[in-house]
């Protein structure tokens, strides 16, 4: 086994004629925590959604977890099952109480038996702090509580990665801080992460990595105190004077 | 004015019938346009596009042309290929067709009126396309398609007096026959009316009900 669990090489991509992702080059290594950050626009969303093959690609090459994502033979939907992905907005199913959210996919997905699905359900509730919220819709929760049953459900099926996209930017402020804790627990027991943030606090203090787009490009990547404190782009200068306040 | 009202009286038993033959006619081209329609509209969303762009075809020919000339076109047309068809079948096959078209419409829009993020969401899981739309994405349309499909209901069952001509003796032929027996225009019409209107509120009642039975708080 290679010690990279995600592997992209030359990544292009385009929207017609926009050009998206340019030239993009990056190796994460399996339980590593990569944060990205960048301006809206700059290509964070569509670059976690190459690297699950929800978009198709025009150039280069994805690589996870050994499996080419992009290759005629791949199965994409056998290598999700190893990416988990949360969005910015939840997307948990509405029709469906959380525990019917989680136990979904392992079912119908893995074949799990129901009641073996609904305990390793419970479990991830109680990490999340919500195991008393099992038996609840969607629609009554709050939006960190939901962030978290997305994540449950995303850990159900038993992940390498888990991709991150703006996981906090739709909380109320007075939520974040349970999903940030939640995602920090995840980093200590060693999940490979990538996490697209405006949270710098959390990239400073939990990733190992971070990475700056702009404009469809990786303008800088290093160590959070590097790129924090000592940016050598202009461009990430400009754009970490903006978002933080040191 | 006078209003004969022994004359709509003594033809309410044959009103009646024809009432029944009109619900038959109906039930059953609801039932075919729903298979129809099913599939035309999942295929209008599939991934394929060849698919798409059959199904899209047919929903444009059906929308785009009148429902009386396409009942014409199975009764009187089909016979020129050597399929002869009883008036009752070409009109069933006929309705049916062209409600599959309307429904195939209802189906799509419903599928799309789904958030992409549901898809996308039950993809990130490992899902199919196929899977994503059973458990995911077609419940949750199935209550936004529920409305409109009555309309389409009550549509198809008001639209089915048309196959009055090709001498189907529903609820409409019914009543003209009886009329140029009896002369009695205004209250057989009235009361041929009232049949409809009876039938059509009944439909409108089942969905409202089945509506409220379904609905989740999004
Ligand atoms: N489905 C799409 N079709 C066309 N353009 C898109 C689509 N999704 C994103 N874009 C464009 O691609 C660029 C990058 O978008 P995105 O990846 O969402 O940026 P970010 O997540 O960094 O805000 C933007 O200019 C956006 O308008
Ligand atoms: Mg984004």
């Amino acid at each position: 086994m290679s010690e990279w669990i995600i592997e992209v090489r030359d990544l292009n991509k385009y929207f017609g004629k926009h050009h998206v992702l340019k030239d993009i080059n990056l190796r994460i290594r399996f339980g590593e925590v990569v944060a990205i950050i960048g301006a809206s626009g700059s290509g964070k969303s569509t670059f976690l959604r190459c690297l699950n093959g929800l978009e198709p690609i025009q150039g280069g090459e994805i690589i996870v977890d050994g499996v080419a994502v992009n290759g005629k033979n791949t199965n994409l939907h056998k290598l999700r099952q190893s990416i988990g992905m949360i969005f910015q907005n939840f997307n948990l199913f509405p029709h469906m109480t959380v525990m019917e959210n989680i136990v979904l996919a392992p079912q119908k997905v893995k074949k799990i038996p129901r009641k073996e699905a609904e305990a390793i359900a419970l479990n991830l509730l109680s990490k999340v702090g919500l195991e008393d919220k099992a038996y609840s819709y969607p629609s009554q929760l709050s939006g960190g509580q939901k962030q978290r049953v997305a994540i449950a459900r995303s850990l159900a099926m038993n992940p390498k990665v888990m991709m991150f996209d703006e996981p906090t930017s739709a909380l109320d402020p007075e939520t974040v801080n349970d999903v940030l804790d939640v995602m920090k627990e995840l980093a200590r027991e060693g999940m490979t992460m990538i996490v697209v943030t405006h949270e710098m606090g959390f990239a400073r203090e939990v990733s190992n990595r971070v990475i700056y787009l702009d404009d469809g490009k990786i303008v800088e990547e290093g160590a959070p105190e590097e790129i924090f404190y000592r940016p050598k782009n202009p461009r990430t200068k400009a754009f970490l004077s903006k978002v933080i306040n040191v | 004015m006078n209003f004969d009202i022994s004359a709509l009286y003594k033809a309410v038993p044959s009103l009646f019938w024809g009432a029944t033959v009109t619900l038959r006619v109906t039930i059953l081209s609801i039932v075919i346009g729903l298979v129809i329609g099913i599939v035309a509209g999942l295929a209008r969303v599939w991934p394929n596009a060849f698919l798409r762009a059959i199904s899209s075809a047919y929903i444009e020919l059906v929308r785009g042309t009148p429902l009386l000339v396409q009942i014409f076109l199975v009764y009187f047309g089909l016979p020129a290929l050597g399929l002869n068809l009883d008036p009752f079948v070409a009109g069933v096959i006929a309705m049916g067709i062209n409600s599959g078209a309307y429904v195939g419409e209802i189906v799509r829009g419903g599928i799309e009126s789904i958030a992409q993020g549901q898809m996308e969401a039950a993809l990130s899981l490992g899902m199919t396309w196929w899977q994503a739309m059973y458990h995911v994405i077609l419940p949750q349309a199935f209550v936004r398609i529920l409305p409109p499909l009555g309309n389409e209901f009550i549509a198809l069952l008001k639209d089915s007096s048309l196959v009055s001509t090709i001498a189907i003796a529903e609820l409409t032929r019914t009543g003209q026959i009886i009329i140029t027996r009896t002369f009695k225009s205004f209250e057989i019409w009235s009361g041929v009316a009232l049949f409809y209107f009876v039938m059509t509120y009944a439909i409108s009642r089942v969905v409202k009900y089945s509506e409220g039975r379904l609905r989740y708080s999004e």
